[in-house]
């Protein structure tokens, strides 16, 4: 038996660089420093581990939609321990909104074959949290979303979620779409041979040609919704800071009352 | 004036705050028609109705709990297609996302999730959102199809506004990939008598200062005298500390109460990303250069140890 994984993985600015918006309103991936989404490396590792821990022959491929810098995104998921990478690169799929970005993904999950599809919570850019629930729905196979724990065996994927309301054991035949949270385990370092060994796998390029689909379906002008305006959020106007001097928690109860909040 | 379809959330039939803010903000752009799936739906209509449904539509069957997402996406399109509505609001949980996604790919329509602010437009509903961990505020429309929109909690005020309301049952007939993924086991979370976290007024949060599960016990004890929720930042739960259900920041939850007290925490961007939005913020951190205190309204540099339990003492001694 052999289990074909797919890990969908966004190459995003880095969090804690200046994020900003470019002029026309998307993302500005240009200006600002990338990296692999840190909440993908949790969907690699659990990729990983549900290969460690299998008997059956399992080939792991890291695919990402992206710009031309996004394949930093898939070297990282290889010196990981992926097998190897699929690349998304195409100029009309500038502004691609989170349904177009599905049908892609779709698309290109087809093309390379699976039985599983491992993504992250969210991506850290747009936060969304939509795109796995979106990819099952057009694949036509059973979500088992936002686990903090999965496992594979004959042909049955299994997790925990941990909602809102109730921790909730789900159960689904492959072929399925998980995504799993960063409460699923630390996500490994590359190590230096893992580095090494990256450098030697292969990553693929498809466009949008490749997987058949017309450049009026995705980017900014077909986008399913419009951003009208963006406006950096206005500094918080200084607060008072006091230094505790033994009355510090009277001055802030007084604080508080003062704002009628007690 | 056209119909606007909202999802319930609601435990047994009891309606989740978040349903009743949601109701102000549909009224802004038409009749809100409120869809309740599961047990107990049928009897959410009062309160419902109490804060201006026009309509309740409602269908209970096993298959909403014992199945994950997608019978409710299944009720959800039946009733879009009973009402044609303007738009369909729904709930920003992880679940209330999922459910609203694969309801927009379906209709064809476009999907605005985490708006924190609904208002109409000549081209339909506009939504605000706050991005990039609150660094910037846009505005946006769903281009195509019927808007779906889920809104966040805290993001409108409850507003009585009595309407007719009654309960009608919706047909629904399942679609065969209802039954994919299955509850196998459900731990109903248990309530610790407070507040809410996503829901609360005031959120009081411990971080990696409070250095330790049992010193949780001096915010917990903050929290209480004032009503509050309780919240930790994520080096206080992967500590083990306390619960990640309490977590706020990026990968936990998302707050915006009146009131945010951060104890021991440094503010680091994860953080800021699910507290920025609160109106006022406090903090108590013994390191004057913590980023934290870029955001506050008023920050005591100082020991939490001393600072926090003289003000709860001196909270308790004020509400007498
Ligand atoms: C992808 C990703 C997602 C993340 N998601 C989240 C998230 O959802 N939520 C989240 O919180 N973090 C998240 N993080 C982690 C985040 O980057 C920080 O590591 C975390 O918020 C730090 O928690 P902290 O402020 O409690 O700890 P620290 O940064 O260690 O700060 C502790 C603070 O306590 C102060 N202190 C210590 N002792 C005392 C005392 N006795 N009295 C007063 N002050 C004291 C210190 O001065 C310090 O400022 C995420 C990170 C990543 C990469
Ligand atoms: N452009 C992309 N390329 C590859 N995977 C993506 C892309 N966008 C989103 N994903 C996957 O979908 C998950 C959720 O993303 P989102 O719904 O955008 O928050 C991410 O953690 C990724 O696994």
């Amino acid at each position: 038996m052999s289990l074909r994984i797919v890990v969908t993985v966004k190459y995003v600015p880095d969090a804690t660089g200046d994020r900003h918006f470019a002029d026309d309103l998307t993302v500005d991936r240009d200006d600002v420093d990338g990296l692999l989404s840190e909440l993908d490396e949790y969907a690699v590792e659990q990729a990983l581990q549900i290969s460690e821990n299998s008997d059956d022959d399992v080939e792991i491929t890291v695919l990402t939609v992206g710009p031309e810098d996004a394949k930093d995104a898939l070297r990282k998921a290889l010196s990981m321990g992926a097998d190897k990478a699929i690349h998304v690169e195409d100029d009309d799929l500038h502004g691609t909104d989170a349904i177009g970005t599905s049908l892609v993904l779709a698309k290109a999950v087809e093309k390379a074959g699976y039985d599983l599809v491992v993504s992250g919570m969210a991506s850290t850019d747009g936060t969304m949290g939509v795109v796995p629930a979106l990819l099952a729905e057009r694949l036509g196979v059973p979500q088992v979303t936002l686990l903090s724990e999965v496992s594979v065996e004959g042909g049955t994927v299994r997790g925990r979620r941990d909602g809102d309301s109730a921790t909730e054991q789900l159960e689904a035949s492959l072929p399925a779409v998980v995504s799993v949270t960063d409460q699923s385990g630390e996500a490994r370092y590359p190590s230096f041979k893992g580095i090494m060994a990256a450098k030697k796998k292969p990553v693929e390029s498809w466009d949008l040609s490749d997987l058949e689909i017309d450049e009026d379906e995705v980017g900014l002008e077909n986008a399913w919704t419009a951003v009208d305006s963006a406006a950096e959020r206005p500094a918080r106007t200084a607060g008072t800071i006091v230094k505790d001097e033994g009355e510090g928690g009277k001055q802030l109860a007084a604080f508080l009352a003062e704002r009628k909040f007690v | 004036m056209a119909e606007v379809l909202v999802y319930v959330d609601h435990v047994d039939g009891a309606v989740r705050k978040p349903t009743l803010e949601l109701l102000t903000l549909a009224r802004r752009v038409g009749e809100p028609v409120a869809v309740a799936l599961g047990a107990g739906a049928g009897d959410t209509a009062a309160a419902l109705a109490e804060h201006g449904a026009v309509k309740v539509l409602t269908h209970e069957a096993a298959e909403y709990a014992d199945y994950l997402v997608v019978p409710k996406v299944d009720a959800l399109q039946a009733a879009v297609e009973a009402v044609s509505p303007a738009a369909v609001l729904v709930p920003s949980s992880a679940e209330g996302k999922e459910i609203a996604a694969r309801l927009a790919l379906r209709l064809g329509s476009g999907i605005i999730t985490d708006a924190i602010d609904l208002e109409a437009g000549d081209e339909g509903p506009v939504a605000t959102q706050s991005v990039f961990a609150a660094a910037f505020t846009t505005r946006s429309r769903v281009s195509k199809g019927t808007p779906v929109i889920t809104v966040k909690p805290n993001s409108a005020a409850v507003e009585a506004a009595p309407a007719a309301g009654a309960a009608e049952a919706l047909s629904v007939t399942f679609s065969a990939a209802a039954t994919g993924t299955k509850v196998t086991a459900r731990t109903p979370r248990e309530s610790t008598g407070r507040p809410e976290l996503t829901e609360a007024a005031i959120v009081v949060s411990g971080g990696r200062g409070v250095n330790g599960a049992e010193n949780f016990a001096i915010i917990e004890a903050l929290a209480d005298s004032l009503g509050a929720a309780v919240g930790a930042s994520r080096a206080a739960v992967d500590a083990g500390w306390y619960p990640h259900t309490n977590q706020v920041g990026q990968t936990g939850k998302s707050v915006s109460p009146q009131l945010y007290i951060a104890s021991g925490i440094s503010g680091a961007i994860q953080h800021r990303a699910g507290m920025q939005t609160s109106k006022t913020i406090v903090a108590i951190n013994k390191d004057a250069e913590a980023p934290i205190f870029e955001l506050v309204d008023y920050g005591i540099v100082g020991d939490l140890f001393d600072v926090v339990p003289q003000l709860t003492e001196e909270v308790k001694t004020r509400k007498g």
